[in-house]
């Protein structure tokens, strides 16, 4: 199993720390994992895009130009990657920002979740990205609820437990929106 | 000891430190400053010291005299930084002071790009700084190799006397992976009696020279240095070789390059082309052998870099032109995708 | 109806890069109104620094170079000893000018360069994501100063109005702010007189601006501006540290 996974959207999104969680979790699961961002020409304001990929096997390059699965924050990057993802492939898309829906007839699933409206509904600014693995895990089942959240949990310390908090809330929001 | 998902750049400065680096000198520069960063966080913790020096040069001659005084010392820059090193690496070169200098390559030449590049071949394996001089050079592939690799650096380093370069790029420097650390407490630091510590009344002094103004006795000097070359040749040489042993076309590819050709490899046996690598762990010593016997059976060889080719003549000269050698690179920041790398294997292997 | 505001001709029309609240933008405004008012976009030079402000020869109409890390004072030195009656001038930030370009930037205040430098002193490295400057304060927490910018490791900032006023070869040296819309006002003046003093041969002038990088102080712009008030003029008092513009003697060469 490889699975092969690009987030995508303007820097500040948190998309890399959302990448993270996702490589994290993989490797607590015993699978081999890369992680590896693109910058804009700035560190901040610009373009941001992150490629994971975890499989069984070793893994070769660590760059995705062809995903199963597409993440997209933003306009821009829905338009830039939408072409790019693998037939039977998934799309997420954050529709609170992104108001298209893909025309492809061969993905494998399309989710439009509205992550960050939901995240600034709920009180929980900033906290898109993490809605939007939430839904991610639901629907890749790649990992159990549990799995994911407990591994989220443990790279937070323990003094920060109101971000703990926050960050299940969100997480839950996006596994159960349907 | 457990895994931990670690950046690149990140491996390289904690493993540093778990080699018994205490001292490092740096300045920023994309797309390696978090090595300074990291460094500034972690070394107050171990008793060591992280300095930001005025520029690339000054941090260069900081690493001459941390290596004078006998300490393991490191410095990290990118392309442009490196350029200013040339003078302080080839001193350090011609004073036998052993260190570690890292480069995460970047877009060049001039200010370039930040995006990652192999453009700094020709600089690290041929000529980093005037005079007659080999540099040691390591290109990791992963991120367990970048960090396994700064504690053969050192050891490399301290044994034969010499300044050993690691070169990678702005993709391995950014990427995470799961990674395995040293335990600190397995390294033995070598005693160094030629540093100049301070004789306290109880040694001969010891200078630390690359000035020799009798002609004869500077040859002499370098001859004695390229002896030492000899054994880091006959004893230093690493490499891994994947598929190779019914490969028709030997792809030659070294750090982010082989991963991308490692996918492409895979493709285009699918497609009924024997292709397998031998990709390079030490860029200097250069695996000459090892190329030469792939020369045997092999029919075709493909290099394949981050840069205009610069590494084609190396594998020529190892073969003695015995086949055919192609080039398939992008450059200026520009990594290929496996698809174009198997479209090259498959044309040079069709073509046979 | 009358124009009372508009974008300065040698500014060109172009969006700007910089973060929101960076002071970049009211600087490059203010160097473009000075070569308007002088009418000396046609004879002008501008050298652009390694820095968040890289990409300034896209937003100056009259010529520009790209110069590396710390070498703008010395590449300017080339275009004016080639073309004297040319106005030359580099924009550059705090690690530009008072660390890696710190031999440059001395020399040609020691030389007399007739030459003119913007210095943009924001404490930090911008555009790499928030490092120790020469001119960061003691105490100021950076991503190499974690722990704040200790006397005992990383030494003290340096003062560049103050240490190149020592130097004979230059002519004007003035330490501006741009937090509020008097000092933005002075310092256009300042900017002015700079060009002015080139103009006139009297060596080398150099105007610092104090400015704000809220990004990597982790501030609000608003309150970068406030930090300028409450903690950078009280290392960097403004005002005039050299004057010898109205020296009968041509200083400069």
């Amino acid at each position: 199993m490889t699975k092969s996974f690009l987030l995508a959207g303007f820097g500040g999104q948190g998309i890399l720390f959302a990448a993270k969680q996702l490589a994290n979790c993989a490797m607590t699961k015993g699978y081999n994992v890369s992680w590896l961002p693109s910058y804009g020409p700035e560190m901040r304001g610009g373009t941001c895009n992150c490629s994971v990929i975890i499989s069984d096997e070793e893994i070769g390059s660590p760059i995705v130009t062809k995903p199963d699965i597409l993440v997209v924050f933003n306009i821009q990057s829905f338009d830039k990657f939408e072409q790019s993802v693998k037939p039977y492939g998934t799309l997420f898309a954050d529709s609170s920002l992104i108001n298209k829906i893909s025309w492809r007839d061969d993905l494998g699933g399309a989710y439009y979740v509205p992550a960050t409206k939901l995240a600034s509904d709920n009180d929980l600014a900033g906290g898109a990205n993490v809605i939007m693995m939430g839904k991610i895990v639901a629907a890749t089942k790649l990992f159990t609820r549990e799995e994911f959240i407990e591994n989220m949990v443990s790279h937070i310390p323990a003094s920060k437990a109101k971000l703990i908090e926050n960050n299940k809330r969100a997480f839950d929001l996006g596994y159960s929106f349907k | 000891m457990a895994k931990v998902l670690m950046k690149g750049n990140e491996a390289i400065a904690e493993s540093a430190i778990r080699s018994g680096c205490l001292h490092y000198f740096g300045y920023p520069i994309t797309p390696q400053t978090e090595i300074a960063e990291y460094m500034a966080k972690r070394m107050p913790k171990v008793g060591g010291l992280c300095l930001q020096a005025e520029s690339e040069i000054a941090a260069i001659n900081m690493i001459y005299g941390a290596a004078s005084a006998g300490v393991r010392c490191m410095t990290s820059s990118s392309s442009p930084g490196i350029s200013l090193k040339s003078e302080g690496v080839s001193y350090i070169v011609g004073s036998d002071l052993p260190c570690l200098i890292l480069n995460v390559q970047r877009g060049g030449p001039g200010l370039g790009g930040i995006q990652p590049a192999q453009s700094d071949y020709y600089q690290a394996t041929k000529a980093l700084g005037h005079g007659d001089a080999h540099l040691v050079v390591l290109a990791p592939s992963s991120v367990q190799e970048m960090a396994d690799m700064t504690g053969k650096a050192f050891d490399i380093g301290d044994k034969y006397r010499c300044p050993v370069m690691i070169l990678a790029d702005g993709a391995l420097g950014q990427m995470m992976e799961p990674v395995e650390l040293r335990d600190a407490s397995a390294v033995t630091l070598p005693e160094k009696p030629w540093a100049t510590c301070g004789h306290e009344g109880k040694r001969k002094k010891n200078i630390i020279n690359s000035l020799y103004i009798d002609p004869k006795e500077l040859e002499d000097v370098i001859r004695a240095r390229f002896e030492r070359y000899k054994l880091i040749e006959e004893n230093e040489v690493a490499y891994e070789e994947y598929m190779t042993d019914d490969a028709d076309v030997i792809v030659v590819a070294y750090g982010i390059t082989a991963r991308v050709c490692k996918s492409a490899i895979t493709a285009a046996r699918k497609k009924g082309v024997k292709a397998g690598m031998l990709r390079p762990i030490t860029l200097w010593p250069y695996p000459k052998k090892a190329l030469a016997a792939l020369a045997d059976k092999a029919k075709s060889f493909l290099v394949c870099e981050l840069n205009m080719g610069q590494m084609v003549d190396d594998v020529k000269v190892a073969i003695d032109c015995r086949r055919p050698v192609e080039f398939f690179g992008r450059t200026g920041g520009m990594i290929p995708t496996p698809d174009e790398v198997t479209k090259a294997i498959l044309k040079l292997g069709g073509a046979n | 109806m009358s124009v009372v505001f508009e974008r300065p001709k040698s500014l060109s029309n172009v969006p700007l890069h910089y973060c929101p609240g960076c002071t970049h933008g009211i600087v490059h405004r203010l160097v473009a109104q000075v070569i308007d008012e002088l009418g000396i976009e046609g004879k002008t030079i501008g050298i652009a620094p390694v820095g968040c402000s890289v990409f300034a020869y896209n937003y100056f109409e009259c010529d520009m170079i790209e110069a590396a890390h710390g070498r703008a004072p010395a590449v300017a030195t080339g275009v004016k000893r080639s073309l004297p009656d040319r106005v030359v001038f580099t924009y550059q930030g705090d690690g530009d000018l008072a660390a890696i370009g710190t031999a440059e930037t001395v020399h040609v205040g020691a030389r007399g360069e007739n030459i003119t430098i913007i210095f943009i002193n924001n404490a930090i490295y911008g555009m790499t994501g928030g490092q120790m400057a020469p001119t960061t304060l003691l105490g100021q927490v950076t991503t190499t100063t974690p722990y704040g910018r200790k006397k005992e490791i990383q030494g003290n900032p340096i003062r560049v109005c103050e240490m190149l006023s020592t130097l004979d070869g230059t002519a004007y040296a003035e330490r501006v702010s741009v937090d509020c819309v008097k000092n933005v006002n002075n310092a256009k003046k300042a900017i002015k007189k700079a060009f002015e003093c080139q103009i006139a041969g009297k060596g080398l002038s150099i105007v610092e601006v104090l400015s704000t990088c809220p990004t990597n102080w982790g501030m609000s712009p608003t309150e970068a501006l406030e930090w300028v008030r409450t903690d950078m003029m009280k290392q960097y008092p403004l005002g005039v540290y050299k004057d010898k513009t109205s020296d009968e003697e041509k200083e400069g060469i």
